[in-house]
């Protein structure tokens, strides 16, 4: 973590939801902090609130006790520096790549300028879907519609990515390779990402720290920094630094579930 | 492709290569878009005919279909004109009226939980009142003229309307509806850039549905008072025991529906293909 303020500050943060049968402690006592630029993955079993810290992050939620803080400055309202990408693309099936690349632009102001497409193309090609401005999301593969999902998010140029699970629903093989096409874009232009997963070893393969929550109330049980050389690739996943990592996080998870 | 051709032809257990050459045109028949309903349909009008015939039905009971051919020159090419312009006005007229009022109920209905728990029982009270009791009741208050036939028409179409508009808007994916909100977009937007495109399926298939509705709303209103359209034709053929007659006022009427459905499938296929479900084979 940087000297400098963090980006993301959580200090003892408690999310209570009110549901039909009840209230559900969704969160308690969280506290953490990520630098900027700092790539932090954040691992737990399903259920316990990983998606409330980025939606508090994000502001589309207020919590019911404790501070987010962004910047420095505690979370009213959505901000403009937020990309956010979701588990499923979710993408207009009306509107071709570029046009649902811009769309954040076009939802926002009423308007496209020929600037924000010029602008939509450079990411298009970043994310590798040059040539295919002009296809709708259902001619693309499961995986290139999640990049065009990158790309929305990137297109305002956040300072912070905000990332749901983001290849959980696509293939082992397309799930590598987006990871490491993400840390290729990271890694050119660095940006505060939160990166929720279940994975064990995709959160160590590409985060320089992982989180681990607990069980409901969630809360932050493992702060563990990931020492691995960048920029990482395929050869990462086979040091044996990696394996013990992941050995280490597959234990404490298992050792909590039992 | 034939291999798989001829499992659907003939359930025969001979090896497909030996029976090919004979399956052919059986193949041809069952395969061709079109060819096996137009079959059908000729062979229903055959029997018909034959039975009619042999069996001397009397044409008041059920006419033979060429004794149907010859009740459309009854009356000339212009009055039929008229007929159908005089059904087809206030069909369509209902029609686009009823999408004009339930579009933005199905977005305030969508948008308002109270308003939603408060307008839907009533909603569903109209729905429940049988049109054809009612028409009667409209025309002697409104009086005579389009506008109580133009009611009615919208009375009929204006509930699947608002019922599938309005679970469309709700079946946005919520991811969008969170991104809309962390861009802090007015809400207008959010109805129109990502509510009502999503809904577009579901108003298309609730379009079709009424558009077929409306041309039944038009001719109960023409049931009850009217001096021009199908509605009026077929009652006033059938008082004069002029079956065949109305049989073709009644064909004339069926076509009118299908062509009016077809157009509705026409504008989705071509200004909004894709919110057709996926042809893939």
């Amino acid at each position: 973590m940087t000297a400098a303020q963090p980006a993301i500050e959580f200090s003892d943060v408690g999310q209570v939801f009110r549901t039909a049968s009840g209230a559900l402690e969704a969160l308690r006592g969280v506290d953490l902090s990520i630098g900027r630029h700092e790539f932090v993955a954040v691992l737990g079993p399903s259920g316990c609130g990983k998606s409330t810290l980025l939606r508090l992050t994000s502001g589309l939620i207020r919590p019911t006790s404790g501070v987010v803080s962004v910047f420095g400055l505690p979370v009213a309202e959505p901000r403009d520096d937020i990309g956010i990408v979701f588990q499923k693309p979710t993408l207009l099936p009306w509107a071709n790549v570029e046009d649902n690349v811009v769309f954040p632009v076009r939802h926002k102001t009423g308007r496209v300028t020929p600037e924000d497409r010029a602008n939509a193309r450079i990411i298009i090609e970043k994310v590798g879907l040059a040539g295919f401005e002009a296809r709708l999301p259902a001619e693309l593969s499961g995986g290139m519609q999640q990049r065009v999902g990158i790309a929305r998010a990137l297109f305002m140029n956040p300072d912070i990515l905000l990332m749901d699970e983001p290849f959980s629903a696509l293939d082992a093989l397309t799930r590598e390779e987006m990871g490491f096409e993400l840390l290729r874009i990271w890694e050119a232009q660095p940006k505060t990402v939160m990166f929720i997963t279940h994975s064990i070893s995709e959160a160590v393969l590409l985060a320089d720290r992982v989180l681990v929550m607990s069980e409901r109330p969630g809360h932050i049980v493992e702060n563990l920094v990931i020492d691995l050389p960048r920029p990482r690739g395929i050869e990462t996943s086979n040091q044996k630094a990696m394996h013990d990592y992941v050995g280490h996080l597959r234990g404490l998870l298992l050792k909590r579930a039992a | 492709m034939t291999m798989s051709d001829t499992s659907a032809v003939s359930s025969s257990s001979a090896p497909p290569e030996a029976a090919m050459p004979g399956r052919s045109w059986s193949a041809w028949f069952v395969q061709t878009p079109g060819v096996l309903p137009a079959a059908t349909f000729v062979a229903i009008i055959l029997v018909w005919e034959a039975s009619c015939r042999l069996f001397e039905i009397p044409s008041f009971v059920l006419p033979a279909p060429t004794r149907i051919l010859g009740g459309f020159d009854a009356v000339s090419t212009g009055r039929w004109a008229e007929h159908v312009w005089a059904t087809l006005r206030v069909a369509l007229i209902g029609y686009v009226l009823s999408i004009a009022i339930s579009l933005p109920i199905a977005i305030i209905l969508a948008r308002s939980e109270i308003l939603s728990r408060a307008v839907y029982p009533i909603l569903v009270v109209v729905q429940s009142t049988p049109v054809v009791a009612i028409a009667p009741i409209i025309i002697v208050a409104l009086g005579s003229g389009d506008l109580p036939r133009v009611v009615i028409t919208c009375l009929i179409t204006f509930f699947p309307l608002v019922v599938s508009t309005t679970t469309g808007l709700m079946a946005t994916p919520p991811e969008l509806i969170e991104l809309s909100r962390s861009l802090r977009a007015p809400v207008i937007r959010e109805i129109t850039q990502i509510r009502l495109p999503f809904a577009i399926p579901y108003i298309f298939s609730a379009l079709k549905i009424s558009v077929t509705l409306a041309v039944i709303g038009a001719v109960v209103a023409e049931f009850v008072a009217a001096d021009k359209g199908l509605g009026y034709f077929i009652q006033f053929s059938t008082s004069m025991f002029q079956v065949q007659q109305a049989w073709a006022g009644l064909i004339v009427l069926v076509l009118l529906s299908l062509v009016l459905f077809q157009a509705v499938t026409a504008v989705q296929r071509i200004w909004f293909p894709w919110s057709l479900p996926t042809e893939r084979a």
